[in-house]
């Protein structure tokens, strides 16, 4: 794949990035849903982040082309949707409510022992790749506040004390 | 993985609940949540068609007569659930249809993210068919050709419920071409979100659907006029819908009478609390229950704290105060005392909690969540919450409370597309308002008596 890569430029679209045909197809049967293509911006990018973990520079362009828009506009919708990617991620992402019920029922002190724990902060990655940490707006769990989410599972109310056992099963 | 460390994690998983068991749910009482079961499981297709389910959308296609159902829920005045309230009957009165109009859309903003919100979920995860019922009579008043469901993304499982529950609907005869044989065609598809707040606002929300960022566009024209691409479009919360096949089976009177002599809006409310009580939960309750008889289901504070304050339903309502408690908790009552009634979900605060890092809390959350569209809500709230951080750490100047007053004036109702700005401004306000002395307090050279004049 790297060999075959052209030389990188400042043009999006350019570095040699392709669908794969089946998120392609995924892309357009998507489309179906809705009177015009554009519609399915957010799924197609979400498709495209489900097989490569976030959204490279080249899908913005291969996406586009999909669906018969500009890739600015493509790139302006990834950029503007907090859980579309556009840098390489951790395997597993923690989300962290940080809204008012978290807030009032011991958010900071979980933020402060998920900080310790995994060694990074919001927006980083942890250096083995595992683990992402991003703020996340209200999970609506405030009756189990406080509450995070890792991939697709939500929790809550999780202590700090629960973290360790609960990370070790994302590897 | 140890066995144990799994059982663990498992306990951990958050699971939407109830409070009130079955036993204290009737049909005539408890038209959003008699049908859930004590379990918590799924109540699918043959469970719900048991429990009476689809009847609403039955005696609709038989009565054929679209006007019929708007006028009922006008009658009823379904106050919109999302926080709104803006009556439901009403925004479908507004809808274009006939003529040349082509049908349009309907929507279900199932995009729960205000903080302190977590009754949508319940409904989607435990009941799917009551909101598709609902939806059903949605677009046959407002002669909808399709309709979506807008769903956070971070709704993994009501995701997979609804789709489950839209397979059994379409094999039951009751989704696609030719409904019951009425010859009425629609069909509904889960339309999962990226993430952003700003998501819930109708307009925002009709963006994103149409694959853009989601920015709020300038009302007139009103979604029922020009929606989703140009067509008449009807955005309308989770629960509001859910409200709508009781009215229709059942009529407005009905409805009215729910809420007995509490209120002057009727119907019931998926009431909650959550902050530090002992057992946060929800209830459905008669619309118009005090804040008191919600917090008492609650088992009050936790470990014996004092409530301070409490924003009545979310975070973009205004704060009141333990005076409060006493009042109903409807549309009109809560507007009155500066606030508004919002999603009806509790959040107390107790006596030891700072105002100050509580509301800098709120703030970095609306600001994080502009869309940056609006001037006043782009680079307003941003510095609302520079000034909050400074007073939370004793570092405020004098002139900060007055420079907060200012801001938030700046982000009232009009000044901004949408309603983002002014819900970031009323807890800002309120807070001035009741807990001024806090803020003061962060101002680490107070003015003298004599500037202040």
């Amino acid at each position: 794949m790297m060999a075959d890569t052209p030389q990188k430029t400042a043009l999006i679209g350019s570095d040699g990035f392709e669908l794969d045909p089946a998120d392609e197809t995924a892309i357009i049967e998507e489309m179906d849903h809705y009177e015009r293509p554009q519609a399915a911006c957010i799924e197609a990018l979400k498709i495209v982040q489900r097989r490569h973990g976030w959204v490279p520079d080249g899908a913005i362009a291969a996406v586009a082309r999909v669906l018969g828009i500009g890739p600015g506009e493509v790139e302006g919708v990834a950029t503007f949707y907090s859980l579309i990617f556009r840098q390489p991620v951790g395997r597993h992402i923690v989300l962290v409510c940080d809204s008012s019920a978290c807030f009032l029922t011991g958010f900071e002190e979980l933020r402060h022992a998920l900080v310790e724990q995994l060694g990074i902060d919001y927006g980083q990655t942890t250096t083995d790749g595992r683990f992402t940490l991003l703020p996340v707006c209200c999970l609506g769990a405030c009756d189990g506040a406080p509450a995070l989410m890792i991939d697709d599972d939500t929790y809550g109310p999780v202590s700090p004390a629960d973290l360790p056992g609960m990370l070790e099963a994302y590897p | 993985m140890s066995q144990s460390i799994a059982s663990q994690r498992e306990s951990l998983r958050y699971r939407s609940r109830l409070m009130q068991p079955e036993a204290e749910r009737h049909p005539d009482t408890h038209p959003l949540t008699w049908r859930l079961r004590d379990d918590g499981e799924v109540v699918w297709l043959e469970e719900y068609l048991r429990k009476d389910g689809y009847q609403s959308v039955r005696k609709a296609l038989a009565d054929g007569d679209p006007q019929a159902i708007i006028a009922t829920m006008k009658d009823a005045n379904v106050g919109g659930r999302g926080g709104g309230g803006f009556s439901a009957g009403l925004k479908w009165s507004l809808t274009l249809q006939g003529g040349d109009m082509p049908r349009g859309y309907l929507i279900c903003n199932a995009d729960e993210m205000e903080p302190g919100t977590f009754k949508d979920r319940l409904l989607m995860e435990q009941q799917p068919h009551l909101v598709i019922e609902g939806m059903i009579l949605a677009a046959l008043a407002n002669n909808s050709c399709y309709g979506y469901i807008f769903l956070r993304g971070e709704y993994v499982t009501a995701g997979r419920v609804l789709n489950r529950a839209l397979d059994e609907a379409r094999a039951g005869g009751w989704l696609g071409a030719d409904i019951n044989g009425s010859g009425f065609d629609f069909d509904i598809v889960v339309h999962s979100g990226a993430g952003r707040y700003i998501c819930g606002e109708e307009t925002a929300l009709i963006n994103s659907l149409e694959g853009k960022r989601a920015n709020p566009r300038a009302k007139p024209p009103f979604p029922g006029q020009s929606g989703a691409w140009g067509k008449p479009s009807v955005v309308n919360n989770v629960e509001t819908l859910c409200n709508a096949p009781g009215v229709i089976l059942n009529g407005a009177d009905w409805y009215q009478g729910l809420s007995g002599e509490r209120t002057g809006n009727g119907g019931s409310k998926i009431y909650g609390v959550s902050g530090l009580v002992e057992k946060p939960g929800l209830w459905e309750l008669p619309m118009g229950t005090t804040g008191a008889e919600i917090l008492d289901r609650a088992g009050g504070m936790r470990n014996g704290r004092q409530l301070k304050a409490w924003l009545p339903g979310g975070a973009s309502t205004g704060f009141l105060l333990p005076e409060h408690l006493e009042l109903a908790l409807d549309f009109d009552t809560v507007g009155k005392e500066g606030s508004r009634l919002g999603t009806g979900l509790i959040t107390v605060v107790p006596r030891e909690q700072s105002l100050v890092a509580l509301v800098r809390n709120l703030e970095e959350f609306f600001a994080r969540e502009s869309c940056g569209w609006c001037t006043p809500c782009r680079d307003g709230l941003p510095w609302t919450v520079k000034v909050l951080r400074a007073l939370e750490s004793g570092q405020g100047e004098a002139g900060d409370i007055e420079l907060l007053d200012k801001l938030a004036a700046d982000c009232g109702p009009a000044q901004t597309f949408c309603a983002h700005a002014p819900g970031a401004a009323m807890p800002l306000q309120t807070a001035l308002k009741h807990f001024r002395h806090e803020f003061e307090q962060g101002i680490s050279e107070p003015r003298t008596k004599a500037a202040e004049g």
